[in-house]
């Protein structure tokens, strides 16, 4: 590495040359953007999610989220009937309703967020105004927002996108004239965020705030003084918005193995002035670390083949990391949506003849996968085992999501999960 | 609207495609947006099956509505027939295609496609998966069948002397709750009698085979759930007679037994005087005696609901206490049933009411579906499972059927072994992706991973001390691995002469084990 504000573009690479992007557009076998809600409702622990949707979204969610929770969650479904949709009944009314039921059980919420799905979309049922109305009712105690999670707008990670967009015009306003603060902003494990907060305070560089926070009551402040990094790759409605509150983005490669998580650091410790040996004597001893956590994997995953389905947005990131620092050879990186802009410190960095694809058209893709018999296959739970019985070994995705894995510390654990599958097949003898 | 946490059953699509992933041969193009792909894994993971579903979704998204949606649709159709090639196709809408109104059946006939194809309509505000499977069988078989049906009032013909009588085994279907099983020990139980079967369906059939249900003397309906509708067409249009009898506990296979050998014209003494399951002097061992008026709660799909209060009640000595289903379409047995047990049944599928009702009742035992074993849980109270929805543990790699006599065995041990040795579940690998996992929201059910951890903390002392910080961050750490960390973290600080250990002697420890 060249430095730890600069990172050596790949060697293939000149500059932002143009990149191949195969876009399909057919059959997509991805989550859509309720299943967010399984993390986001437990990072906010005052929050509470309520979907207005069918009972395909209750199902959807206890299918995804069944085996992990055996605490009564704070998500619901208010479950359309067909007399909602008759007329009979006046939709608000019924969500009035609903929405009295259960703060009435749940006193603790002080945020609840009304979350739109397919069915509420096409019926268009106003939630902006039904959070309008019901905030009144319940002010001040509760504060009521919505944001759509429904799977033909949003896929997978762009639920969270929608969530913390919603939260943005919520931010108390930063202080005008005051010094510069870090806002970062995606739903981080609480130990990652305290992991950060330390190399942030060592830098020097403060206030640091986390977007969302661990209290609907706690919001961080917004403004012109706000300088933001983004811990996810699938924050484009988020930092939109936060971008009309004045606040400026940090572009920088996402904090996933030691070259992210520099080149993450660097782009706020540039912004604060803070001086690049300062920078490099607070994060050799972390950097030294996880290269030390990583060699053990590298040496499972070095020459071997990735194929990545498209599912959380991660994957142009984690295929970065794959690539450099494992030394693991990308078949193809799929991805739902390629954001350009803020992918671009992270395109800039692998390997200029990539193959990326955008979109879906899963039996197509399928095709290509087991013609290109990749060592290793990043998919869905729904491809996964078909293609572990056609002797191809895959990753499931949704844990890349589930798990901590950004930073130096959580490095290791991020090329254990690749490394894992591969391992596991070379034990088993049956 | 209703207010749901959780749900007993999905929607009626979900049912449709446990209809078409049971089956060869057939597939579904269902219009729906991407999000709904989700039920792929209900197969491919919670019931580990080795192939997808035979399902193509039309996933299309926001900007496609009000312009193509039906083309998009066509389109999917025409591949997924070139594609998979199919015998049969069956194409519907799931809730937000419903809502669109494109007419899956219409513009499907429009394709001229060289198989029969299935239009299924499926209120998805209405009714839900079990109703959902139940009309996807239905039409499938009067669809395939209907052709080879006699003219009306025909007589059904007599058997020809010599040959061996012969029958269907309706209802099972995929992600069942032991369905397969249940089919391997039915056949078997069949076999004894000298009956064949000539066709189990929807499970493993092709339509070819629906084509040819009529052929069979007689129908068993082994859930009513899914196939009662379906046997009743049958019984009125080839005159084929059901079997009613759901042979789940030993008094219920017994009359089966005898129905069976009744319509079959065999003798039911071979079967009916061996001693073929334990249950009944497991019961009657003097170690069974503890059994006797536990108090028992049970919940569940109408028919295994109603057969477990049976076989509580008269095979182990049981109490019901509590007997409910969340089956409103089949609510009339549970009525009855409950009746006769001097119990207010509980129709619903309101899982916070069901909860109420355990807590209220606070049996010694529940019987009931994976929901009521996460109320169970919480409440510490035993529990087996006896009914869908199910879990990926209710599909066990062992035989494990509940049906017939090898199934009442596995009644006795599954439920017996609860309340002697508490439910060992080994929940905990299962949260392991969990990152917000702490002691206070995670073991409530789980005291004495809890307790066991505490014990572990403090004890390994020793001339190596924590710094404050160090030990707070330890405690991040998720509690099933945490001792593991500590004494990894500890021994690292020995061989490095560290005095105290700090967060990064936490971390140079972690990252020199790895995992």
């Amino acid at each position: 590495m060249s430095g730890p504000s600069g990172l050596a573009p790949s060697p293939s690479r000149q500059g932002c040359a143009e990149i191949t992007v195969l876009r399909e557009r057919g059959q997509r076998e991805v989550f859509c953007g309720l299943t967010g809600i399984i993390w986001l409702h437990r990072k906010i622990q005052d929050a509470f999610f309520l979907i207005v949707g069918s009972r395909t979204c209750a199902h959807l969610m206890q299918s995804a989220a069944g085996v992990m929770i055996f605490a009564e969650p704070r998500f619901a479904t208010a479950v359309i009937e067909e007399r909602d949709l008759a007329g009979l009944a006046d939709a608000n009314e019924e969500l009035d309703k609903v929405v009295g039921q259960l703060l009435e059980r749940r006193p603790e919420i002080r945020l609840l967020f009304l979350v739109g799905s397919c069915p509420s979309e096409v019926i268009k049922l106003d939630l902006s105004r039904a959070a309008a109305r019901l905030s009144q009712t319940f002010a001040p105690d509760v504060r009521i927002l919505h944001y759509s999670g429904s799977g033909i707008e949003t896929t997978f990670t762009q639920g969270e996108d929608a969530c913390l967009a919603a939260l943005v015009p919520e931010l108390p306003e930063a202080p005008l004239h005051e010094a510069d603060r870090l806002l970062v902003v995606g739903a981080l494990p609480d130990i990652v965020e305290d992991q950060f907060r330390r190399l942030f305070e060592a830098l020097g560089i403060g206030p640091v705030d986390f977007l969302p926070s661990r209290s609907a009551t706690a919001l961080p402040p917004v403004g012109g003084s706000t300088r933001y990094l983004l811990a996810q790759p699938f924050l484009a409605d988020t930092a939109r918005a936060l971008e009309g509150r004045g606040a400026r983005h940090l572009p920088a490669p996402f904090p996933f193995g030691v070259d992210g998580t520099t080149g993450w650091l660097a782009a706020a410790a540039k912004a604060f002035g803070v001086g690049d040996a300062h920078l490099r004597r607070v994060v050799a001893p972390a950097e030294q670390r996880a290269r030390t956590a990583l060699e053990r994997y590298r040496r499972q995953l070095s020459g071997k083949r990735i194929f990545f389905f498209p599912d959380s947005q991660l994957e142009v990131p984690l295929a970065r990391f794959l690539a450099r620092e494992m030394g693991m050879h990308l078949v193809e990186v799929g991805t739902p949506y390629l954001h350009r802009q803020h992918l671009a410190a992270e395109i800039d960095l692998l390997p200029g003849d990539t193959v990326y694809s955008e979109g879906q058209d899963v039996d197509r893709q399928l095709d290509r996968c087991r013609s290109a018999r990749p060592d290793l296959v990043v998919c869905g739970l729904g491809l996964a085992n078909p293609l572990e019985i056609e002797g191809i070994t895959t990753k499931w995705s949704i844990e890349l999501v589930f798990s901590p894995v950004h930073g130096y510390e959580q490095a290791g654990d991020l090329a254990e999960l690749f490394a894992r599958p591969l391992v596991r097949r070379d034990r088993l003898e049956v | 609207m209703q207010l749901t946490v959780w749900t007993y059953e999905g929607p009626p699509h979900v049912g449709a495609m446990r209809i078409a992933t049971a089956m060869e041969g057939v597939h579904y193009v269902l219009h729906a947006p991407q999000g709904d792909t989700y039920a792929d894994l209900l197969f491919t993971m919670i019931e580990r099956r080795k192939k997808r579903p035979p399902v193509t979704y039309t996933t299309f998204q926001a900007r496609d509505l009000g312009s193509d949606t039906a083309e998009i649709f066509k389109t999917a159709a025409r591949e997924a027939y070139d594609r998979f090639k199919p015998q049969a196709m069956l194409v519907g809408a799931s809730c937000t295609a419903e809502l669109i109104q494109d007419d899956p059946g219409g513009l499907a006939r429009a394709l001229n496609l060289p198989i029969p194809v299935v239009p299924l309509e499926l209120p998805s505000y209405q009714r839900k998966e079990n109703w959902g499977a139940s009309e996807t069988f239905y039409r499938l078989v009067r669809t395939l069948a209907g052709p080879n049906a006699p003219p009306p009032g025909t007589p059904r013909p007599e058997r020809e002397p010599g040959r061996r009588p012969c029958c269907n085994l309706l209802g099972p279907t995929a992600l069942g709750f032991r369905h397969r099983d249940d089919v391997t020990e039915i056949t078997n139980l069949l076999g004894l009698l000298d009956i064949d079967v000539v066709v189990v369906a929807p499970l493993g059939a092709t339509p070819a085979d629906l084509a040819r249900l009529g052929e069979a003397d007689f129908n068993i309906v082994l859930y009513p759930e899914i196939a009662e509708t379906a046997a009743r067409w049958l019984e009125r249009t080839f005159g084929q007679p059901q079997v009613t009898a759901v042979p789940i506990g030993i008094g219920a296979t017994r009359e089966f037994v005898v129905q069976v050998a009744k319509l079959a014209g065999v003798d039911p003494m071979p079967v009916l005087s061996g001693q073929r399951s334990r249950l009944p002097w497991y019961s009657r061992s003097i170690d069974s005696t503890y059994l006797t008026a536990k108090r028992v709660f049970i919940f569940g799909d109408a028919t295994h609901a109603v057969a477990a209060a049976r076989v509580a009640d008269e095979e182990l000595g049981f109490t019901v206490v509590g007997l409910g289903t969340y089956a409103r379409e089949f609510a009339r047995s549970v009525r009855a049933a409950a009746e006769t047990y001097g119990v207010e049944p509980l129709i619903t599928d309101d899982y916070l009411q069901v909860e109420a009702k355990i807590a209220e009742l606070q049996p010694e035992l529940v019987l009931g579906t994976q929901m009521e074993r996460h109320i169970a849980k919480r409440l510490g109270i035993p529990c087996a499972v006896i009914s869908a929805p199910v879990h990926v543990q209710d599909y066990p790699a062992r035989y494990s059927p509940q049906m017939g006599f090898e199934g009442a065995n596995v009644l006795f041990d599954t439920w017996v072994h609860p309340l002697t040795m508490g439910l060992e579940e080994h929940l905990l690998t299962m949260f392991r992706e969990d990152f917000e996992f702490h002691d206070e929201a995670g073991p409530s059910h789980l005291p004495s991973a809890a307790a066991e951890t505490e014990t572990v903390a403090p004890s390994s002392a020793g001339p190596i001390g924590w710094a404050p910080e160090a030990e707070q961050e330890l405690k991040k750490v998720p509690f099933f691995v945490r001792g593991k960390a500590r004494r990894n973290t500890e021994q690292f600080a020995q061989n490095m002469g560290v005095a105290t250990i700090t967060v990064e002697t936490l971390y140079d420890a972690k990252a020199h084990f790895g995992r």
